[in-house]
């Protein structure tokens, strides 16, 4: 056991590791370029972000839509498909919950509201997952063009909805919603208090949870996992593979809506046009650091967050679009070391493992 | 042993080392081939051979060890080098242009040139010049896509010659091709080979060795663990070297006419007029029909790419059918989805383990209920105890090793490999199976296990439709044998009645009889 233990850690955590380290020392470059002190430069980042409970507590509130976007991006690519309309669906998402919450008559209680708004928020998403995974399934669509697509499709219209028919006036949100409002999380921990981090994350961790075991514990995830790496034999074993890739961008696309309740229950209580502002394509990048597996996602979307977060400490120093080239950097490092350092891996597990017969 | 040899060997391999993560293909290899003699390079699937070619080839670098050629030390070198050098390989699977002429493919990255263009007329003239050498008849300016297997093979080979190949490495090159088109290519080969050129053949069959090489290496588990000259061995011994143990070959090649006396009860499997559509032809299948009784087998030999993959697709539910019945056990199963079929009694082995039979990053126990998953779970979860206690009971029935029910089954040889799918696909209930090329890539300890699993099976009562491109295979195993060509049955003949001379000339499609 303890062989596969290390087999897991070399092949799915060590990569991402290289590409932190690989993204560091690009860093040092750039920061030396604008001739600061590197070591400065992080130690600001640092406490800007995890050495401050509210600079943590924006860390947390922006994991928690990245984690919903990167789970999202890994369920589409569990399956072998490519889902790169998570930003249009989380606006979905989003919109779909503020309708909800809007529509809800005033004081109807939380235990009622906030699961409706949540349910509005997967479905919006799921629907507009659902399209290019029908696509898929009946017509060959291929997806990755039909989700690019989809999220202009899905942003414009609902820039036209807001603005021609649900906005207040001289600004691009709707109303205030009348229920369903997610409690900050500074409510219990008082350090956290001007952040906006709130307890959707509870929900977020459990969607984490939730994805695991369907991936890893359930038939239907058994089959989605066979098509994703095996379409032909998965097809012998009797899988619908239309169908599973149906489903897989529908359950892909309601992960990424569930992103849209952190923004809108948790935090500004309205959809505003543009809140997603790049979420939905960092998920991607998000589902690449964290190995498409849930808890990767989770860690992968804690650091993208901390990045993030950190660029506003540093930018008194550092122009803060460094973090951004940094962002850059770790996906493409990711990207690109993935095989290549698992096969210098392999070979060198081969030197220990020693005569194998 | 052989004599020593004064001259320089056309190829010197000392110690070659290759790993693949934690399987070490290549194990402190060696190989010493004189010039102008035919050497078979032969062991299991999974010794290390292909992997041994292809770092002579210089298509893969090797970890360790040197590469001779022709005396000079080439450890390390590019294809592009080791073509320039005169070595060139053959690979099993065509690597050709289909909608380019015979011509065209040959010179294709060496083109004659005149003014800037290319000249088609030396092309074709050269390719011509080449033939006639060779002994390699095809016409030059057909198109590839036009070509049989055979003739596609002989392009393949006139490729690497017009390459200026001295040294031919020939990659199970007798897999795809009928009787007599093997006859005509070790006629080709010998006549290389009386033109100076040197060939390395990688085979894994005994008789092929014995009929065409001087001189032979085994390979075992990554290692090269002896060197025979063939006249001074027998297939006995070369399989003895190959699996390390004696091997009771006469199971394999001979007569099993133990056909339990079919009772003339209903037909277990029963096909009525099928036709089915393949990716290139309108009728790969081209009405079809036979029966399989309980307790029978019946093989389908022929030529690879004859309708026989479209037959059991569209019987195990993979494939449409354009028209015709599919009957199992008296029910009509033409309608039904592959998981209705599979819970109506059939099984299936499919041809294609990687691509069809197994999903290889999963572990050897969700693999042992591929397709059966729907019986392990309850209200949509799996049964981690049932697959654990299924996985434990499978690995010790059928000898997979290592026994390790979370290996990948990518971490398997090919033929432990190949015994999770009988596994699966045998220990389940079942009224009829299909096994197509059930012992493709397995070695020959594992030949033996699934021929007595087959037989065993039909002594219990089941129908199989064996599917092989192995002649003997079909021989060795089946009560009736059909031959397929050109998508129809171009024969249908008891046991008894065929052999290898007899079904020969219905494989080519140079006779035929009504289909039955």
């Amino acid at each position: 056991m303890n062989a596969r233990l290390r087999a897991t850690f070399e092949e799915a955590v060590l990569p991402p590791l290289v590409a932190l380290a690989v993204a560091f020392v690009a860093g040092d470059l750039l920061i030396l370029m604008y001739g600061q002190a590197p070591g400065a430069v992080w130690r600001l980042l640092f406490d800007g972000t995890w050495g401050k409970a509210y600079g943590f507590g924006q860390v947390l509130y922006k994991a928690t839509t990245l984690t919903c976007t990167g789970l999202a991006v890994a369920m589409s690519l569990r399956a072998g498909l490519f889902n790169i309309g998570a930003e249009g669906q989380l606006a979905a998402g989003g919109f779909g919950a503020a309708v909800v919450g809007l529509w809800l008559p005033v004081g109807t209680p939380a235990i009622i509201a906030v699961p409706l708004c949540v349910m509005a928020a997967c479905l919006a998403g799921g629907a507009v997952g659902a399209v290019p995974g029908v696509l898929r399934a009946k017509f060959g669509a291929h997806e990755v063009i039909v989700t690019i697509m989809s999220n202009f499709i899905v942003l414009a219209l609902l820039n036209y909805i807001v603005s021609a028919k649900l906005h207040v006036p001289e600004t691009l949100h709707t109303p205030a919603m009348h229920a369903g409002a997610v409690p900050r999380l500074s409510g219990v921990i008082a350090g956290f208090h001007g952040s906006a981090a709130n307890w959707t994350i509870v929900i977020v961790v459990a969607a984490c949870a939730a994805a695991w075991w369907y991936l890893f514990r359930t038939r239907a995830g058994y089959e989605l996992r066979a098509v994703g790496l095996q379409p032909d034999a998965a097809e012998y074993a009797g899988v619908r593979v239309g169908n599973t890739w149906r489903n897989a961008l529908m359950l892909s696309g309601a992960l990424a809506g569930l992103g849209g309740v952190n923004f809108v229950l948790g935090y500004k209580n309205y959809y505003e046009d543009g809140f997603a502002g790049g979420a939905g394509f960092l998920g991607i990048a998000v589902a690449l650091v964290g190995r498409n597996h849930p808890l990767g996602v989770l860690l992968a979307a804690l650091f993208f967050a901390t990045l993030s977060q950190g660029g506003l400490a540093i930018n008194a120093m550092v122009p803060k679009q460094i973090v951004e080239v940094l962002q850059g950097i770790v996906i493409i490092a990711v990207a690109t070391s993935v095989p290549e350092v698992r096969r210098v891996l392999r070979n060198a597990a081969g030197k220990l493992a020693g005569g194998r017969a | 042993m052989t004599a020593p040899t004064t001259q320089v060997p056309a190829v010197r391999l000392t110690a070659i080392e290759k790993r693949f993560g934690p399987v070490r293909a290549n194990r402190g290899a060696s190989l010493e081939v004189r010039q102008g003699e035919i050497h078979a390079l032969v062991g299991e699937n999974g010794a290390g051979k292909s992997t041994l070619m292809k770092i002579l080839s210089g298509a893969m670098p090797c970890d360790g060890g040197r590469i001779e050629v022709g005396g000079r030390d080439v450890t390390g070198w590019t294809t592009a080098e080791a073509i320039a050098s005169g070595v060139g390989m053959v690979h099993q699977h065509f690597m050709l242009v289909p909608t380019l002429t015979v011509a065209e493919n040959v010179v294709l990255g060496r083109e004659p040139v005149s003014v800037g263009t290319f000249d088609r007329a030396r092309a074709i003239r050269d390719v011509e010049q080449l033939c006639e050498q060779s002994g390699l008849i095809v016409p030059p300016d057909r198109l590839v896509a036009d070509l049989s297997v055979g003739e596609a093979q002989r392009v393949e080979i006139l490729k690497t010659l017009y390459r200026g190949a001295r040294i031919l490495l020939l990659d199970e090159p007798t897999a795809v091709l009928s009787p007599p088109e093997v006859a005509e290519l070790w006629k080709v080969l010998r006549r290389v080979r009386d033109g100076g050129a040197t060939i390395v053949l990688i085979t894994h069959k005994l008789d092929e060795v014995m009929n065409v090489t001087e001189q032979v290496t085994v390979m075992r588990q990554g290692e090269t663990v002896a060197r025979f000259s063939t006249a001074s061995t027998t297939p006995e011994g070369i399989a003895h070297a190959m699996v390390g143990r004696a091997v009771d070959l006469s199971v394999r090649a001979g007569r099993e006419g133990s056909a339990v006396p079919a009772t003339p009860s209903a037909p277990a499997l029963e096909v009525r007029n099928l036709v089915v559509r393949g990716p290139r032809v309108e009728r790969a299948v081209n009405d079809i029909s036979f029966t399989v009784a309980p307790g029978e087998i019946f093989g389908i030999a022929g030529v690879e790419g004859n309708g026989q993959t479209e037959l059991l697709e569209a019987i195990a539910g993979l494939r449409g059918v354009t028209s015709g019945r599919i009957v199992l056990g008296g029910a009509d199963i033409t309608a039904l989805g592959v998981r209705a079929r599979g819970d109506a009694g059939l099984s299936h082995i499919p041809e294609d383990r990687h691509r069809r039979g197994l999903i290889l990053e999963y572990s050897v126990a969700d693999n042992l209920i591929l397709g059966r998953q729907h019986h392990y779970q309850q209200r949509g979860v799996l049964d981690g105890d049932a697959i654990a206690s299924n996985a434990a009971a499978q690995i010790a029935g059928y000898d997979i090793r290592p026994a390790d029910a979370t290996l990948p089954a990518q971490a398997l040889s090919g033929g432990n490999q190949q015994k999770i799918v009988i596994a699966r696909e045998m220990s389940r209930p079942f009224t009829a199976l299909l096994a197509a090329q059930p012992t493709r890539g397995v070695d020959v300890g594992a030949i033996e296990f699934i021929h007595d699993e087959l037989r065993k099976a039909r002594d219990a009562g089941k129908a199989i439709l064996l599917v092989s491109a192995e002649l003997r295979e079909v021989l060795t195993l089946a009560d009736r044998i059909a031959v397929m060509y050109g998508g129809k049955f171009v024969t249908v003949l008891p046991r008894s009645e065929a052999n290898e001379e007899v079904l020969g000339p219905y494989m080519t499609g140079a006779k035929r009889e009504s289909a039955a």
